[in-house]
């Protein structure tokens, strides 16, 4: 979009005006959930498994509760009278709340001390005498199904081995007949390791019960307040919480990515604790719990293979896939995806056909995954195709820029139906990857490496042009728990023309309350400034599905278009009243109807809001208001081409990003600083695990850290500046045109990175390696061929 | 558990309290005195969301005792606005320096240290000077951005006064 709609003081699409949201931020005034206190508040810690799979022989509490300042102790058995021991996982699997006689992961809640203040409880829980007896564990996901391997699940009925589920998509014969056929066939094993979303807020919750009136409210960090509304009521119905009498507040949120979306055990335990007590119990998380127990992402181990011709056309792509979902499928997709939109992976090629399966197994680890700053598995599924095309680029001695190019859906093929059942909506893959290399000097780059080889220095240059798959869902095919994934808008017009709007989505720092007042300014002309916008209140929001996956443009966002222009068509009608015309002779422009001809016969959306209370026409309903559920024709799809340049130290073997070019497209913009802003954090997120971040574990299952002494977050000094570029290419079913943008750079950025490094040492040899790139193994690439 | 009479300075107001010793400062800052600005995201000097300053020097409050600071001056992201908001709380709205602003409060009173001391640094200097604190939202380009709007802003008004 080149050219704004609107003026900078009403502030629509394309403006980048400063976030109506900062002005609490900047003074320290943001409700976050441990700044929630409620008269009478109690707290409670959590008493944690120090094995990772042990029966539980016993525990005793009465040390703790002779502690002074502790009121009470929860355990399973607690629950057990309520059925409240075990729940539901968003994937329709079973996990314990607080467990009865075996615990299955490190770090798992094994029981809850309730007391006066965080000191009291965090002394009760060292008193809590629980006595373990360890059994074998399973850890290596290659090893869970191995017949001799302990059941990890043997509380569920018919579960006899620790497989969960296969999932495939493709044709399977014709992608080996491609195979069969192809002059070059490329494999590789490529892991994309557990990691963690690590937002700087961690999790928890203000659980409030009152007897009198059967009322629960609960602030929670929680991305999705309505449907977490809906599951407390499905899974407590029966101990009496009914949905009309709970109330979720998803108050201001420190981070979300995608780690505030699922259940965890610790918000069930203090809201049964609350509803027992009778008092509110807080429960706050503190960093170690929420890196060790809390939902990991990814942890793929993917079997690649791409079929191509000699002359670097890409034939066929087959993936075969084992997911580690620890002790619970508590992975965070939409029901009929098992394994998210991870057959996406054919990325922004023309495969002539793919097939791609995915198995899930239980591992003694933390249930999971959730979708980190990502579509449901499309990061893992970019990761795999990024890196296989440079492989194949590498194989058959191309560069992996004309690799690209020559193989890329063209822009005159969209509406695209991939071998593996998408339709992607929109894209203009070329132009991207040219802008970026372009923008970064390609060709110069390329010489600069020829000499830096020459001289034994070491520097390489990694491209990666992402296909994403945002803005879940269609309700034909997406729902969590059979709820569908549309979301919603409610705006109404108040008699002086401000506005207040709400939505189905939360903020986690995304700027809603900025950009959806922006769309509200685009569609009505009433300026951001005058538009309220709430969200995260079941009391007072519309119903919707929440915020991950970036999702709320595509969703909400569209939902206040609609919404918008509902108000609009009954503007009209109170408009002609008020011109004393036919609604045929009116024409809109930005904030007003005048007669068409005579531009002075105008009335303003204010006037018109204020007549709608004042002087509405008979016949018609008073007030100006509107709600929207938008359930979207299909998915949208972003894209974009980045490039990174590294340099690496051959003596410690580490690597600095020298430049990163990113070149994004999320169809029309609402406001260019935020999305550049979302940009440049996502880019960091994709740089932690690519040269920084995992989460791994010993033998025993023992997490080897777990605080941020090991898990490495990149810091301001680590992070390179980012340059970033876009084209715009809009979607054609998003009512404004919008695609979504908050994952892109996290799903894109990490191949760039990985096939830089690969590439700065490809005359060595190195074909792969596997993320997070670490010194040692770079020094370790480099010195084991040097010495060979 | 013993409890202490302390007394802390905190934005100018001093706050009394009788606590235990092992009271940590942010505790003391957020739950007894009701400065909520102040964040906790690790407590074990990583993050940096506890960032205040202690007699003017930056420290994290997770890992202070109360009575470590009693008969001190502690400054929180409370006692940034006067009369007009700070440069650097300015700094951070204009140039998009934030996004969930869960870490904003510690990175504010970060960059303060650092303007006090060096009140003209260079990216590298600023990039150093705010490594002690975490941000996962913002990839700190403009948080860079942020701090160096706002020492320009300091040193103008420095030259006007001066003037």
């Amino acid at each position: 979009m080149s050219k704004c709609k609107t003026s900078s003081e009403v502030g629509g699409m394309g403006h980048s005006v400063k976030r109506k949201e900062d002005a609490r931020f900047i003074r320290g005034q943001g409700n976050y959930v441990d700044d929630v206190v409620r008269p009478g508040m109690v707290f409670m810690d959590i008493v944690r498994s120090p094995y990772a799979h042990a029966k539980i022989k016993s525990i005793n509490t009465e040390k703790a509760l002779a502690h002074p300042g502790v009121a009470a102790v929860i355990t399973g058995e607690t629950l057990k009278e309520y059925n409240l021991h075990m729940m539901p996982t968003l994937m329709s699997d079973t996990q314990m709340v607080l467990p009865i006689d075996k615990v299955c992961y490190q770090s798992q809640e094994v029981a809850a001390v309730i007391g006066t203040d965080r000191y009291a409880v965090a002394d009760g829980i060292e008193l809590v005498e629980v006595e373990y007896e360890p059994l074998p564990v399973v850890v290596d996901p290659f090893k869970a199904t191995d017949p001799d391997a302990p059941i990890i699940r043997d509380d569920k009925e018919g579960q006899e081995s620790n497989h969960i589920w296969h999932w495939e998509e493709g044709d399977k014969e014709a992608t080996a007949e491609i195979f069969n056929n192809s002059d070059v066939v490329v494999k590789e094993r490529i892991y994309i390791p557990r990691i963690h979303v690590a937002s700087i807020e961690t999790c928890g919750c203000v659980s409030e019960f009152d007897k009198a009136t059967g009322q629960l409210t609960v602030w929670m960090t929680t991305q999705a307040p309505h449907a977490i509304r809906t599951v407390l009521a499905l899974v407590a119905g029966h101990v009496g919480l009914q949905e009309d009498k709970i109330r979720v507040i998803s108050p201001d949120i420190g981070g979300g990515f995608g780690g505030k979306v699922p259940v965890y055990p610790g918000y069930v335990i203090a809201i049964a604790a609350s509803v027992v007590t009778g008092l509110p119990v807080k429960w706050i998380e503190d960093r170690r719990e929420n890196l060790q127990a809390d939902s990991f992402a990814r942890d793929y181990h993917m079997d690649c293979e791409i079929a191509a011709d000699k002359d670097g056309t890409l034939n066929g792509l087959r993936i075969k896939t084992l997911a580690d979902n620890g002790y619970a499928d508590a992975a965070a997709n939409p029901s009929k995806y098992p394994a998210g939109m991870f057959s996406i992976c054919t990325g922004s090629y023309d495969f002539k056909n793919a097939f791609v399966e995915v198995d899930g197994v239980y591992t003694n680890k933390p249930p999971g995954g959730v979708a980190y700053r990502c579509s449901f598995r499309v990061t893992e599924a970019v990761h795999a195709i990024e890196r296989m095309v440079d492989m194949v680029a590498d194989e058959i001695m191309m560069d992996a820029a004309e690799l690209r190019m020559k193989n890329f859906i063209p822009k005159d093929a969209f509406p695209y139906h991939s071998p593996t059942g998408w339709e992607y909506d929109s894209g203009d893959y070329h132009a991207a990857l040219q802008l970026a290399m372009d923008n970064i000097g390609y060709d110069k780059l390329l010489e600069e490496q020829k000499e830096k080889r020459e001289r034994g220095e070491f520097m390489g240059i990694g491209i990666c042009s992402f296909t994403e798959v945002v803005g879940a869902g269609p309700s034909k095919d997406f729902d969590i728990l059979g709820i569908k994934m549309f979301d919603s808008s409610e705006i109404r017009i108040h008699p002086t023309g401000k506005a207040i709007a709400r939505f189905g989505t939360k903020s986690q720092g995304q700027g809603h309350e900025t950009t959806y007042a922006q769309i509200i300014a685009e569609e009505l002309g009433i300026p951001y400034t005058d538009v309220s916008v709430e969200e995260g209140d079941t009391d007072t929001a519309p119903y919707g599905l929440g915020t991950y996956a970036s999702r709320s443009t595509p969703t909400a966002g569209a939902a206040a278009a609609m919404a918008c222009r509902k108000i609009k068509a009954k503007a009209k009608k109170i408009a002609a009243h008020l011109l004393e015309t036919s609604e045929e002779d009116l024409e809109w422009e930005v904030g007003k109807f005048s007669v068409k001809g005579v531009p002075d016969k105008a009335v303003t959306i204010q006037d018109i809001a204020f007549a709608a209370y004042t002087n509405h026409p008979q016949g018609l309903e008073a007030g100006l208001e509107a709600t929207h559920y938008y359930d979207p024709p299909n998915l949208t799809f972003p894209f974009g081409s980045y490039i990174a340049v590294v340099d690496i130290d051959s003596g410690t073997g580490e690597v600095k990003v020298r430049r990163f070019m990113a070149v994004d497209d999320c169809g029309n913009i609402i406001n260019p600083m935020i999305v550049e802003g979302q940009i440049h954090g996502g880019l960091t997120q994709g740089l932690a695990p690519a040269l920084f971040e995992e989460i791994s574990y010993d033998e025993e299952g023992n997490m080897t850290g777990g605080s941020f002494m090991e898990y490495l977050v990149p810091t301001a000094v680590e992070t390179p500046h980012w340059e970033t570029d876009k084209t715009i290419t809009p979607s054609p079913h998003h009512p404004i045109g919008a695609k979504g943008v908050g994952e892109s750079p996290t799903v894109g950025a990490p191949p760039a990175i990985v096939n830089a490094v690969v590439d700065a040492l490809s005359h060595l040899g190195v074909k792969h390696i596997d993320i997070p790139i670490t010194p040692e193994k770079v020094w370790r690439a480099i010195h084991k061929k040097e010495v060979a | 558990m013993a409890k202490k009479s302390i007394t802390i300075n905190i934005n100018g107001t001093p706050r009394s309290g009788e606590v235990e010793d092992r009271l940590l400062l942010v505790h003391f800052i957020r739950d007894d005195c009701a400065l909520t600005g102040t964040h906790i995201g690790c407590d074990s000097t990583h993050c940096g969301a506890c960032t205040v300053l202690l007699d003017g020097t930056a420290v994290k409050s997770c890992t202070v005792l109360a009575v470590q600071a009693d008969g001190r001056e502690v400054s929180t992201i409370e006692g940034m606005e006067g009369a007009a908001l700070h440069p650097l709380q300015e700094g951070f709205f204009e140039e998009h320096g934030l996004q969930c602003g869960f870490c904003t409060p510690g990175m504010i009173m970060s960059a303060k240290h650092l303007l006090d001391n060096n009140p003209k640094p260079n990216e590298e200097e600023i990039r150093c000077g705010i490594s002690g604190n975490l941000c996962r939202c913002t990839g700190y380009q403009n948080i860079v951005k942020s701090v160096q709007y706002a020492s320009n802003k300091i040193q103008e008004s420095e030259s006007v006064g001066g003037e």
